[in-house]
């Protein structure tokens, strides 16, 4: 599950790691009194209004903008809420904007020079363990940096039966070029920053950039974080953070149903049990000469009424101009989706656009003989190969 | 012959009185599979299917030697169910269970280290040698006795392999669903590396997914080391970046980890291709031919 920036910040705060003061809000006027109590409480002079998207690259679409005045704050929250924020991340439609984090201003003068560094804490699958990602280029795309720069970027390793050690913490300090104040602060920062990502159940927590003020704090600037959803059960208050409205709306309906459903810009519908064979079955479809206008598993409990859900949410898209519906039956019975299907289709009504249905395992004969009975205009197919053939004369 | 599972397999079923433990263990039992027990905690004297039920792994193991284990236990005590047939001294560990957060198994998997417990899963279909023992959730029917070896990350799609297979009329020797989490007990390359070595082996066929690199681990270890025939399909040339595709392990991260990428190392390696998961059965029937 994403988060957005101020709800990470929530967590890292929880944990205490250093972040920036803010508050997030929903208009211009609340974005000003915001400047005004971060003022009272830090003293600070400048403030960063940031716009509020499950999306990267905020800050070249016009996302984030820094203002001198409380004045300013207010007409800078007024631009961003509510315009259509572009980054490479949100595709070419674009995220409405529905919420800033208003922050005090952390370029501020001072003793020493600020630096911006970058670190994540996340998974290495190969090896089943956690690691932390760091580098001395922050505050830019990492990707561009590995590319570029590949010897500035290290990772350490944590062993999972005893945790980040106090060495690794001075390591990275030390790898990152600080003293004095800031390398102690920074050693309180990664161990704080590990600690968070342990005890959230999270996958990602990606910090770019971790910056050092003028007089040497470490502040944690932004924060990308991605909690796992399988161990949402342990964290209730985490689970309530997750935020529908920036996600597809055909996408949050199919999870009422218990469907695994994702929008993509095909001309192709399918519905499929299991998530391997589905995104095969894109494939074939691709293959095909059609493109996949979604994926959608339905799981082990292929019925009527998911079947009908399923096609009901395949059908809201105008681009689909077929579906193929592909089934293994294994311990679910083929004869018994069929019923299902026929079921789906009759309560429907028309179904303006051709479908096809593949039914194998278990049952699949009958299951076929329904289907063909039917008097619906449905194709059925036995083979992967036939109904690969039936989505080309289809398209 | 046959890997992981096989005729002298005493199987136990952990979380056996629940529905689906007792759903899967009836046709494990009707499959032919010498499922020994179960366990369930709480419920130690007591007989379910007509097999005894016990509280811990440990006294499972004690009463009836039971060397494999089957995991049907909800997420949250998965993890803890899987370290108990550890310590009892279980050799294969079947976790069917889906939803295990990966905090769990990052531990699980460094609970194993060192021990001589082998874990298939979590978040997977398990492991059959057709005619011999059925340890999962597949449907026993579609297979047959023979000498492909299957290794896949899915459950539908290895069922759609293995009916292929069987109807090239080649059958299987052992089926292994690795499963789709991030973290898994055994890797591609792990039960590539089993298969190459089973004697009853002829062929391998790998189904893997987007994400992660266990599919190229798995490749260039073939391609110093292969003695058999390998067809590969990877699922999800068509899917997004950055989208989880259904399981919590395929999600595209990086440029290494798409479906292309993948099957541009593994032909590299020597393994056939198939880009049409329709043409995995009869593709290695014509390699085993040659």
């Amino acid at each position: 599950m994403n988060l957005h920036e101020y709800q990470g910040k929530q967590i890292l705060k929880e944990y205490d790691v250093a972040v920036p003061e803010g508050i997030v809000v929903e208009s211009p006027e609340a974005a000003m009194e915001a400047a005004k109590q971060i003022k009272s409480i830090t003293g600070a002079e400048s403030w960063a209004v940031k716009a509020q998207i499950h999306a990267g690259g905020r800050g070249k679409g016009g996302g984030v903008k820094i203002a001198k005045s409380a004045d300013q704050v207010f007409d800078h929250a007024k631009e961003i809420l509510g315009m259509t924020l572009v980054t490479h991340q949100t595709g070419p439609a674009g995220k409405l904007v529905r919420k800033v984090l208003v922050e005090q201003g952390i370029y501020y003068p001072g003793e020493s020079e600020v630096a911006e560094f970058y670190m994540s804490v996340l998974l290495d699958r190969e090896k089943g363990r956690n690691i932390i990602v760091y580098s001395t280029e922050g505050g830019m795309d990492i990707e561009a940096v590995a590319e570029r720069t590949p010897h500035l970027i290290f990772r350490e390793e944590i062993d999972p039966s005893v945790g980040l050690r106090d060495f690794q913490a001075r390591k990275i300090a030390f790898n990152l070029k600080l003293e004095g104040t800031a390398y102690k602060e920074m050693v309180r920062f990664v161990k704080a920053l590990y600690k968070a990502y342990e005890n959230s159940d999270a996958s990602l927590f990606e910090i770019n950039p971790v910056f050092k003020t003028s007089d040497n704090l470490i502040l944690a600037a932004d924060a990308k974080v991605v909690l796992d959803d399988n161990g949402l059960f342990r964290h209730p208050v985490y689970a309530g953070m997750r935020d529908i409205t920036e996600e597809d709306p055909a996408e949050v309906e199919a999870g009422k149903y218990d469907l695994n459903f994702i929008k993509l810009d095909g001309n192709v519908g399918c519905m499929v049990n299991g998530a391997g064979l589905a995104m095969a079955t894109m494939d074939i479809i691709k293959l095909s000469g059609g493109d996949p206008a979604n994926f959608l598993d339905v799981g082990g409990t292929a019925n009527a009424s998911t079947v009908e859900a399923g096609f009901r949410i395949i059908l809201k898209d105008p681009g689909v101009k077929a579906i193929l519906v592909n089934i293994f039956g294994g311990i679910v019975r083929c004869d018994r989706v069929a019923r299902g299907i026929i079921d789906a289709c009759k309560s429907i009504g028309s179904i303006q656009v051709p479908v096809i249905v593949r039914l194998q395992g278990t049952n699949a004969d009958e299951a076929k003989q329904l289907i063909d009975e039917s008097g619906l205009e449905v194709y059925s197919a036995v083979t992967l190969q036939e109904s690969a053939d039936l989505v080309k004369k289809a398209v | 012959m046959s890997v992981l599972v096989n005729s002298s397999s005493k199987l136990i079923v952990q979380g056996f009185t629940g529905s689906e433990g007792s759903f899967h263990a009836s046709q494990m039992i009707e499959y032919g599979t010498n499922v020994v027990g179960g366990v369930t905690p709480g419920k130690g004297g007591q007989e379910h299917l007509g097999k005894p039920v016990f509280n811990t792994v440990s006294e499972a193991v004690k009463e009836t030697g039971a060397n494999t284990s089957v995991i049907f236990v909800p997420p949250p005590f998965a993890a803890d169910a899987i370290m108990e047939a550890a310590e009892a001294g279980i050799e294969v560990i079947v976790a069917i269970t889906e939803g295990i957060p990966v905090s769990d198994m990052v531990k699980v998997k460094e609970y194993l280290k060192g021990r001589k417990t082998t874990l298939i899963g979590p978040n997977c279909p398990g492991v059959i040698t057709p005619g011999e023992a059925k340890v999962g959730i597949m449907p026993g029917f579609i297979h047959e006795k023979g000498t492909v070896g299957i290794v896949s990350r899915s459950g539908t799609l290895t069922y759609e392999a293995v009916d292929q297979v069987t109807k090239e009329g080649l059958g299987q020797s052992t089926c292994i669903g690795i499963g789709g989490d991030p973290v898994v007990g055994t890797t591609t390359l792990d039960a590539v590396k089993l298969l190459m070595e089973d004697p009853g082996t002829e062929g391998i066929i790998i189904i893997g997914e987007i994400g992660g690199n266990m599919e190229a681990d798995a490749a260039r270890w073939i391609k110093d080391h292969g003695t058999k025939p390998v067809v590969g399909f990877i699922a999800g040339q068509t899917a997004p970046r950055g989208r989880r595709m259904g399981h919590a392990g395929a999600i595209i991260g990086g440029s290494d980890d798409t479906a292309a990428a993948k099957m541009k190392i593994m032909s590299e390696c020597g393994i056939t291709v198939v880009e049409s998961p329709a043409d995995i059965g009869n593709t290695m029937a014509a390699l085993l031919k040659k």
